[in-house]
């Protein structure tokens, strides 16, 4: 390709990993150019970091604000920052195509890092999909970006570390919370307490933990713990109205018109999945992740992949692997990268923050009823297909997701199988008696994100002076 | 009477304000904040109706994955509310089923 701008390296993604490699890259002298998705950089973790909205500090607490400082490394840094910018395709020769304000453009790179960061594990529930439920990020997203709280009567549903962080945040802005129906498994209790070694390592993020168990217990907010059968019903007016679980012997019901769901977050591995990079079953985390090499790299050697979108381990971890992965890079343009002691220094610091993970991770393993739905359940959100269908297209013989596909258009909306790919697969595996290494993932095609026709016929009228319109 | 469903707002740093119209109702939103955030403040549940069956969704992960807070905004249908910041002026209205292909904003 001749004509097309080129950079030594593009990084996708401004959250803690993006930032923090784009400081790293710019330091080294790379030509670097960072694509965002999101208007102001950020990421989630930190989004809207660069003028918060809230009056009250407090509310969510030092973590977010730690934001501030990488922010202002990338503000520093000297390089292209495009927001509001969708990568919708990647080639196998270097090159990538973008939307922005739009317009398409096309560039090529010597180096791309993947910083896709996460996104939450769907949840599939019966009720999940009515007006009034939705997930504990969106809801944090809501309070980072406006100063929103959800409305009343309010119940936080699910299991893992934000759903305690939300629920703090919330009663901390003066929220009722009607109840925390938590569905952490009682077996999970014993089984991650075999990774206590690594916990007390991370005491820290152990003490954090404890710390919002505690404030939730003075907030004097009901706390249903090991509940199950979570079950979101609607009102005459088709949105939410209650949602119901058991605990032990009991059926509880509760009033709300906002239910918070969480259930952990997964890679979010769809242009590496589009790009045709090898990715893996991730047994404990029970999610896929992209396969790499200790230095980051993909299975394709110009292709890295830094923080959640290469394994879930936080805003910290992504941070760090940010500046260690692109370190990597930089001597691989044979640039003269960190000392060696420095790079030690940093992977021993990400030995630290990822000590903890293992107890976590089976602490908080969801129960199996979102991960292998039964019944009626909604898995595929976009075409509103059940898991009773997904189940019984293995008696036709359907044996692959991609099959899926064809025998009932599960995966093929408009969220291309973010929201159920996941699912689809674990079902297929309990119903042949597999497992999901063997079924496998969709196939995912570019565009990767909806593109309007004008947009690609945008490709073919460069502007004059190579910048974006 | 039907239920309200407004989101509330927890007092907010110094942001200009922005009037669009959201099914037919002027209403105020913050300057750069999605339309989504804008929506739900105005407490329009549910915001789209779906292809399949004509039921009711409302965003669910104000992210960009989930595509459920697909809306008509300024003409243009299948929008990501969540991904799109309100802007003066901007008209906004509920998507009902699968959208309708035509215009000059293919």
């Amino acid at each position: 390709m001749t004509g097309l701008q080129q950079y030594d390296l593009v990084i996708l993604g401004a959250g803690p990993a993006g930032m923090a490699s784009a400081k790293e890259a710019s330091e080294a002298g790379l030509n670097t150019l960072i694509l965002d998705e999101q208007p102001r950089a950020g990421g989630q973790i930190y989004r809207n970091i660069g003028r918060p909205i809230l009056q009250n500090r407090s509310i969510l607490g030092e973590d977010y604000y730690v934001g501030e400082s990488l922010l202002a490394g990338l503000a520093q840094a000297s390089l292209t920052h495009i927001s509001n910018a969708t990568v919708w395709e990647v080639t196998g020769d270097n090159t990538l195509c973008f939307s922005a304000e739009g317009m398409s453009r096309q560039v090529g790179f010597k180096k791309l890092l993947l910083a896709t960061g996460a996104q939450e594990r769907p949840v599939p529930f019966p009720g999940w999909t009515l007006p009034g439920v939705m997930t504990c990020g969106a809801a944090q997203i809501l309070l980072k970006s406006s100063g929103l709280t959800p409305v009343e009567p309010l119940v936080i549903a699910g299991s893992g570390p934000l759903l305690l962080l939300i629920a703090c945040q919330l009663i901390r802005a003066g929220v009722r919370v009607e109840g925390i129906v938590e569905t952490t498994p009682t077996a999970n209790y014993g089984r991650a307490l075999k990774e206590i070694g690594g916990a007390i390592k991370g005491w820290r993020h152990l003490l954090k933990g404890m710390r919002m168990l505690n404030e939730i217990r003075r907030s004097g907010v009901k706390f249903y713990k090991c509940a199950t059968e979570l079950r979101a019903e609607p009102g005459s007016d088709g949105n939410l109205a209650s949602v119901s679980f058991r605990k032990g012997s009991t059926l509880h019901q509760l009033e709300c018109q906002t239910l918070l769901v969480h259930q952990g977050v997964i890679p979010n591995t769809q242009l590496g999945r589009a790009i045709g990079l090898e990715h893996q079953w991730d047994e404990v985390q029970q999610c896929w992740k992209p396969t790499l090499l200790e230095n980051g790299c993909s299975s394709h050697p110009d292709i890295f992949i830094a923080g959640d979108s290469a394994g879930i381990g936080g805003a910290i971890v992504a941070e760090i692997q940010g500046r260690t992965v692109t370190n990597e890079i930089v001597q691989q343009l044979g640039l003269k990268g960190k000392k060696d002691s420095e790079i030690d220094s940093l992977r021993k610091e990400l030995a630290d923050q990822l000590a903890i993970r293992p107890f976590l991770d089976y602490l908080y393993r969801p129960l199996d009823m979102f991960l292998r739905p039964q019944g009626e359940t909604i898995v595929c959100r976009c075409e509103e297909v059940s898991a009773t269908e997904i189940r019984g297209l293995v008696k036709q013989g359907c044996v692959g997701p991609n099959q899926t596909k064809a025998f009932c258009r599960s995966g093929m909306g408009p969220c291309q199988g973010r929201q159920c790919g996941s699912t689809v697969t674990a079902l297929l595996a309990d119903e042949l008696g597999s497992n999901p290494s063997d079924v496998g993932y969709y196939n995912i095609r570019f565009p990767i994100k909806p593109v309007t026709l004008g947009e690609l016929a945008s490709l073919s009228q460069p502007a004059q002076d190579g910048t974006v319109k | 009477m039907a239920a309200d469903f407004s989101f509330n707002r927890l007092p907010c740093n110094e942001r200009a304000e922005v009037e669009i119209t959201i099914e037919g109702h002027k209403v105020i939103a913050l300057e750069g904040e999605t339309v989504a955030a804008a929506v739900m403040h105005s407490g329009l549940r549910p915001t789209r109706t779906t292809a399949v069956s004509g039921t009711g969704r409302a965003p669910y992960c104000m992210m960009g994955v989930c595509f459920e807070c697909l809306m008509n905004i300024d003409g243009k249908p299948n929008t990501q509310a969540c991904m799109t910041e309100v802007s003066e002026g901007m008209v906004i209205t509920v998507q009902q089923g699968a959208r309708e292909i035509g215009g000059d904003r293919l």
